[in-house]
């Protein structure tokens, strides 16, 4: 603990007799009577945020589900791609990218857990103690790892949505589509000149809106850990979430229940990704995924108002 | 320095803390002791602002811990020797504590010499054993190099050398002229290490004293005395000779008296007088573990009962010269038939235990010892004094 650091006056050699300051000009630490030669800096978010990028680089669990997901997302899409590519030209339902779809709705899955275990792991362990007793600021830890994870968990989806995006586009882009071809109604507009293209607007939904929407499900899983305090809890939770609402609408039959069974598939976090790719589950054929995208930003944001808001007041 | 006034914390429908005020000042090693349940850690989490007090407030240097600036750099703490991922290696995981107040990373690695744990820096902390994750709690305390340092229990786990170790750290830290608060359920290691003792039980404070007046408070010194069995009157005469001559005289459980205010040669000088044979008549000196159980012992939360083991006990085949009272060996006595108390002569001959040894965990088994037959002038080697102590 005598170690010198860089502009410090160097510490006294005797231990300094209790109570007395070792160095003369000196103000009285609000412990009294120990002063460190370490340099005392203000601590910031940006201090949290390197703190956050340390823990969630140094433990297995990011590198797996990441991984897992990157390999869910990619090799799916090249199946799909493999697949659509013997079927050869005719009937043309799907946008050219569409078929990175089914990769991501489980990989998903990964980025969800990731975004659970990132708090609850925490929990779990015990080492939210004595993280919350490094950093006080409650906020400050919820806010970096917040935004740690999910710039990760964006970085990573996009760049898996991206090279499965190339892989659809270089398999299946410029199938000729004949006059005579039955085309769908949902790829009407990605036809030039005879040939199945994706328009930049379909690139940038199946590239950074679904890497957006992804890491956005993820940020929304990590307040719901943050809320829960429990992985498995929490990731059940949000596999309910995803998976139950067009699965509860099959059930909904009947024309009393037709609004709900609407808004269960409108609005189901599934439709969302898919409305991004052009595929949506309801009968809007050309809605815009991102209006979507809007809404699971705002419900995460009050989600993590709420984890911040528990976070200060609960006992840890 | 840290502060408390009328410090209390409500769980529900339990109080786990109840009007604690100390203060704990720089410059000395504070022991902070109560039995299991007592509101030790407790009281901890709530100066380190993890948990906030139903009532009351503590301060460190005039500030709650969730004002403090730059905490880690003012207050260290070791809570929990589990408290860690054990999927992350143990200098990531001080590293990240580090970043978190812009401690500079070669601090870590110093930290990490400091308790020994520099070769397995690159390890998983899951691998570790209680005592290496003790120390890599120590290092995760000290890594600030704060002021004020709260140990839970920083010495559970550890051997003898970790023990010893850990002991001259707190008081080297101390000598710095930091506060150090270190929690503990054992008497005996904090009469070695501390400088100041603030004892609990239940959640109240029961004593908050220097260890030196602890000691010469609670460390008495007695005479046990015990006349021939089976003849009260010469007992109630040697009894009513010492009350005489201003000794303090107390009949414990077994019929022996203990005698205190008199020096020995002036016991046996009054039984002479009175014309009492003595069968026994042996110095002790009370142990501060015991005046600390005396405190603590209406505030325990957890008691064991005896386990009986009825019906499952088979005559027990010792082998020779092992005669534990309550196992009395083959041939000397029936098995079953009066284990407690009565035994050979053979064990009484090991070296009596002065009533100094650790006492039984809470309650000694089954009855109290009956005086052996064959008298020699030793106590029972059940400790006598555990009885108080229930």
């Amino acid at each position: 603990m005598s170690t010198p650091y860089a502009q410090q006056p160097p510490p006294s050699p005797v231990p300094t007799p209790p109570g007395h300051a070792p160095h003369p000009p000196y103000t009285a630490p609000p412990g009294g009577g120990y002063s460190s030669p370490i340099p005392v800096t203000r601590a910031h978010l940006g201090h949290a945020l390197a703190s956050e990028w340390t823990k969630i680089r140094s433990v297995r669990s990011t590198v797996w589900t990441l991984g897992i997901m990157f390999m869910l997302v990619v090799g799916i899409g090249l199946l799909t791609a493999v697949g659509l590519d013997s079927e050869g030209d005719g009937y043309i339902d799907m946008p050219l990218l569409a078929g990175g779809l089914f990769g991501l709705m489980l990989g998903q899955i990964c980025v969800i857990t990731l975004g659970v275990l990132v708090i609850t792991s925490e929990y779990g362990t015990g080492m939210i103690r004595t993280t919350l007793t490094a950093c006080p600021r409650r906020g400050r830890v919820l806010a970096a790892k917040a935004l740690v994870f999910f710039l990760l968990a964006f970085v990573t989806t996009t760049l898996a949505c991206t090279l499965t995006a190339m892989i659809q586009s270089s398999m299946l882009g410029g199938r000729t589509v004949s006059p005579e071809d039955p085309v769908g109604e949902a790829v009407r507009d990605s036809i030039r000149n005879g040939e199945l293209i994706a328009t930049s607007d379909e690139w940038l939904d199946a590239t950074v809106g679904a890497g957006l929407y992804v890491a956005l499900l993820g940020l929304l899983s990590l307040a719901v850990g943050a809320m829960l305090r429990h992985s498995a809890g929490a990731i059940t939770t949000m596999m309910g979430a995803v998976l139950l609402p067009p699965i509860l609408s099959a059930f909904m039959i009947g024309e009393s229940l037709e609004g709900v069974r609407d808004a269960l598939l409108d609005y189901s976090p599934l439709n969302g990704l898919a409305t991004l790719y052009g595929v949506p589950m309801s009968d809007e054929v050309n809605a815009s995924g991102w209006p979507l995208l809007g809404v699971l930003a705002v419900i995460t944001a009050v989600a993590v108002g709420a984890a911040a808001a528990l976070i200060n007041t609960r006992d840890v | 320095m840290i502060e408390a006034y009328g410090l209390t914390k409500h769980y529900g429908a339990k109080t786990a803390v109840y009007n604690l005020s100390f203060q704990v000042r720089p410059g000395a090693v504070t022991g902070f002791l109560g039995p299991n349940g007592s509101g030790k850690s407790t009281t901890m989490r709530m100066i380190l602002g993890l948990d906030t007090p139903s009532s009351g407030q503590v301060t460190i240097g005039g500030h709650t811990f969730r004002q403090l600036p730059n905490a880690p750099r003012q207050v260290g703490a070791l809570l929990d020797a589990k408290a860690v991922h054990g999927g992350r290696n143990a200098r990531n995981h001080l590293l990240s504590l580090a970043q978190l107040s812009g401690i500079p990373a070669r601090r870590v690695d110093e930290v990490l010499g400091v308790v020994g744990l520099q070769d397995v820096g690159r390890k998983r902390s899951k691998g570790f054993s209680l005592g290496m994750g003790q120390r890599l709690g120590i290092a995760a305390a000290l890594l600030g190099d704060p002021q004020v340092l709260l140990f839970d229990e920083p010495v559970n786990g550890l051997d003898p050398e970790g023990i010893l170790w850990v002991r001259n750290l707190m008081k080297g830290l101390a000598a710095e002229g930091r506060t150090v608060f270190v929690s503990s359920h054992l008497m005996s290691e904090m009469a070695q290490t501390a400088d100041h003792l603030i004892v609990i039980g239940r959640g109240q404070l029961m004593a908050d004293t220097s260890v030196t007046e602890f000691i010469t408070r609670n460390s008495v010194g007695f005479a046990r005395v015990r006349t021939p069995e089976g003849d009260p009157a010469q007992r109630e005469k040697l009894s009513a000779a010492l009350t005489e001559a201003g000794g303090q005289v107390r009949t414990e459980d077994d019929g022996a008296l203990r005698v205190s205010g008199v020096p020995l040669p002036r016991i046996s000088d009054l039984a002479h007088g009175a014309d009492v044979r003595l069968w026994e008549l042996s110095p002790h000196q009370a142990s501060l573990e015991e005046a600390y159980m005396r405190m603590t012992q209406g505030a325990e939360d957890y008691r064991s009962t005896v386990d009986q083991r009825s019906g499952l006990q088979e005559p027990v085949m010792a082998p020779p010269g092992y005669g534990a009272p309550g196992y009395g060996a083959p041939g000397h006595a029936p098995p079953g038939h009066g284990a407690w108390g009565y035994a050979p002569p053979g064990p009484y001959a090991a070296p009596p235990q002065a009533g100094w040894g650790p006492p039984p965990p809470a309650g000694p088994p089954a009855a109290p010892p009956v005086a052996p037959p064959a008298a020699a002038p030793v106590p029972p080697p059940a400790d006598p004094h555990t009885e108080d102590a229930r």
